[in-house]
């Protein structure tokens, strides 16, 4: 038997926060967690069983809630169909992937400079456009939607391809998080870097982005989502159905085509609008939840 | 006495190469500057300035004065007597009740063992990945107006109903289901935030807090983990004030139209895009607008103020 401090010592282990064990006491937690999680859980669990039932399960009566002869039709019309305008998904598809991949790399590596030069280095406006960042935190995008309309008209990208991609690449969110993250690397790692000969750019690439990996994979998620999942951009400033994307062909099947077939093929196309989302998600979780250690405003 | 490697860096480096430091330090900022200026700055200040005309989108826009905002006031009958008590309604139990719940959630997730923690933090956090186009296949079927919705189905199997309710369509039902739909994906990067703050507090501020008196978990929450982790609880204060405006198209997604059944479900951003968009009225429409950035950036000093740094 243990001594008996190092049994309370053991039991503190498993009752305190961040427990390395289970302890019995966890049960009182799990309990209230576990349904939660299930009220969580059931719509995702729909989108997946909906996405592979047959037509005559879609449309039974009584409706069943999961799948009981799965079956990869809705994919095969979804992969077959093409819109009245004549364009195939695969088109839709594409500009969704060029636009978001596009957009993740220019707005990881536009906010880490503007990170980097916000927090090591000195310029004049330096701290005003910190300031304004911080308040652009608060910003909702929606709120002047008819006045950016009316920028963008003005700079000529209205049915441009251009528009899906330059109005999602500052981040402030993203600005926020990384500059948090650089303000923790000590300056005298970077000043003996200086005395080694290293310029700025050599810094920043070799020293500070190495060290703000985990701020990065999350800006990466929030601009993921942002952009994989945005229809307002085509629908509102594209004309041309060749430039529109995923998302907003997406919506319209349950709109514009026959909305027995649609049913079917949008449950389709809505698991693979989120499998994605969920994918890079799973991936990046640790990173993500590591720099949201260093979230704070202070 | 500056350290060391300061003074070295004297030593080492000219005058020239400190400016050239600060020439580069523009060359980093530029890009994302310049989109930040393009699509953020200047919205909002067209949005003030528009604020102030009446434009129609055809014509020159011309300087009304407080024209708008009088006629917001005084004579917008659908704002006053709906937009106004459904915004607030929304965002009272959608804001707050969703941070509480991000909060709870998070501290109880931190009290499991790490791959348990794991799994429920994905689950609970995987509805804030579903943005927006999976509306329309998801909860438009749950909630489908006739037999064949699950909902309805499931409530005349147990026999609370005899007739299917159109939930989307009805002024009663679309809001609830609105906050519910909200709630249930508002566990997102201010959830995140905040359990990543809850692990990371250092474990001795526990010990010594039983030493002092501490009796009870509940005690250990209000007098250990929220003081230490005021800077995530403001930064996810901060992302649910922003979640709540911003997702606040929902009840359009729901039910289909703008304005919603009966403006059962007609939020402040809906009445903005109405005017804009449908009757054109973008000088109102921008006017809407600043008010409601106004209300953003209110609550969110309050947020400020109730967990921000003293020395802020």
């Amino acid at each position: 038997m243990k001594p008996p401090s190092k049994r309370r010592r053991s039991k503190f282990q498993a009752t305190k926060i961040n427990p390395s064990r289970f302890h019995p006491v966890q049960l009182r937690y799990l309990a209230v967690l576990l349904p939660i999680s299930l009220v969580m859980l059931l719509p995702l669990l729909f989108i997946f069983n909906h996405a592979f039932k047959p037509f005559e399960e879609l449309f039974a009566f009584p409706p069943r809630f999961l799948v009981k002869n799965p079956t990869m039709a809705n994919f095969r019309n979804l992969f077959a169909l093409t819109g009245t305008s004549g364009i195939p998904m695969s088109r839709y598809l594409f500009n969704s992937l060029v636009v978001t991949a596009v957009v993740i790399v220019v707005s990881i590596l536009i906010a880490t400079l503007a990170g980097y030069a916000l927090s090591k280095l000195n310029f004049r406006g330096k701290k005003t456009l910190n300031e304004i960042n911080t308040i652009a935190l608060m910003f909702v995008g929606v709120a002047v939607t008819i006045p950016r309309y009316l920028v963008i008209e003005t700079l000529g990208l209205i049915d441009s391809f251009w528009i899906h991609i330059l109005p999602y690449l500052a981040v402030p969110v993203g600005l926020f998080l990384v500059k948090q993250f650089i303000d923790q690397i000590p300056n005298e790692l970077l000043d003996a870097a200086r005395i080694d000969g290293a310029n700025e750019w050599q810094i920043f690439g070799k020293i500070v982005v190495p060290l703000i990996k985990p701020a990065i994979a999350t800006i990466m998620i929030l601009s993921f989502q942002t952009v994989w999942n945005s229809a307002d951009t085509s629908a509102t400033y594209i004309n041309t159905d060749a430039l529109k994307t995923f998302a907003f062909y997406m919506g319209t099947l349950t709109t514009n085509t026959n909305p027995v077939a649609g049913q079917g093929m949008a449950a389709a196309a809505s698991l693979i609008m989120f499998v994605p989302n969920l994918v890079i998600f799973i991936f990046l979780q640790s990173k993500v939840i590591d720099t949201m250690a260093h979230s704070g405003i202070k | 006495m500056k350290p060391f490697v300061a003074r070295l860096r004297g030593l080492f480096m000219s005058k020239r190469k400190v400016s050239d430091r600060q020439r580069i330090a523009y060359v980093f900022v530029f890009p994302y500057a310049l989109m930040f200026f393009i699509f953020i700055v200047v919205p909002v200040a067209a949005a003030i300035g528009l604020a102030f005309t009446y434009f129609d989108t055809v014509r020159t826009p011309y300087f009304v004065g407080f024209e708008n905002f009088i006629n917001i006031l005084t004579s917008d009958v659908e704002f006053m007597q709906y937009v106004i008590p459904n915004t607030l309604k929304y965002a009272v139990i959608v804001g707050p009740g969703g941070y509480i719940l991000s909060f709870l959630l998070a501290w109880l997730l931190a009290q499991l063992t790490p791959k348990v923690r794991t799994v429920l933090a994905l689950i609970i956090y995987s509805p804030s990945l579903t943005a927006g186009v999976t509306m329309a296949v998801l909860w438009k079927v749950i909630f489908a107006g006739d037999e064949t919705g699950y909902l309805n189905m499931f409530l005349m199997n147990i026999g609370a109903i005899n007739e299917p309710i159109a939930w989307l369509t009805s002024k009663e039902y679309l809001m609830p289901i609105m906050i519910g739909v909200t709630l249930w994906s508002s566990m997102g990067v201010g959830f995140l935030a905040m359990l990543a703050g809850i692990l990371n507090v250092n474990q001795d501020l526990y010990e010594a807090g039983y030493i002092d008196g501490i009796k009870n978990k509940f005690q250990e929450m209000i007098y250990i983990t929220i003081p230490t982790i005021k800077p995530q609880m403001l930064f996810g204060a901060v992302m649910a004030i922003v979640g709540t405006f911003g997702a606040s198209g929902i009840g359009v997604a729901l039910s289909g139209s703008n304005p919603t059944p009966q403006y059962a479900g007609q939020l402040i951003v809906n009445h903005i895009e109405f005017f804009g968009f449908t009757k054109y009225e973008m000088g109102y429409a921008a006017a809407l607008s600043v008010i409601l950035l106004l209300v953003v950036y209110a609550v969110s000093r309050f947020a400020f103020r109730l967990f921000g740094s003293k020395d802020e």
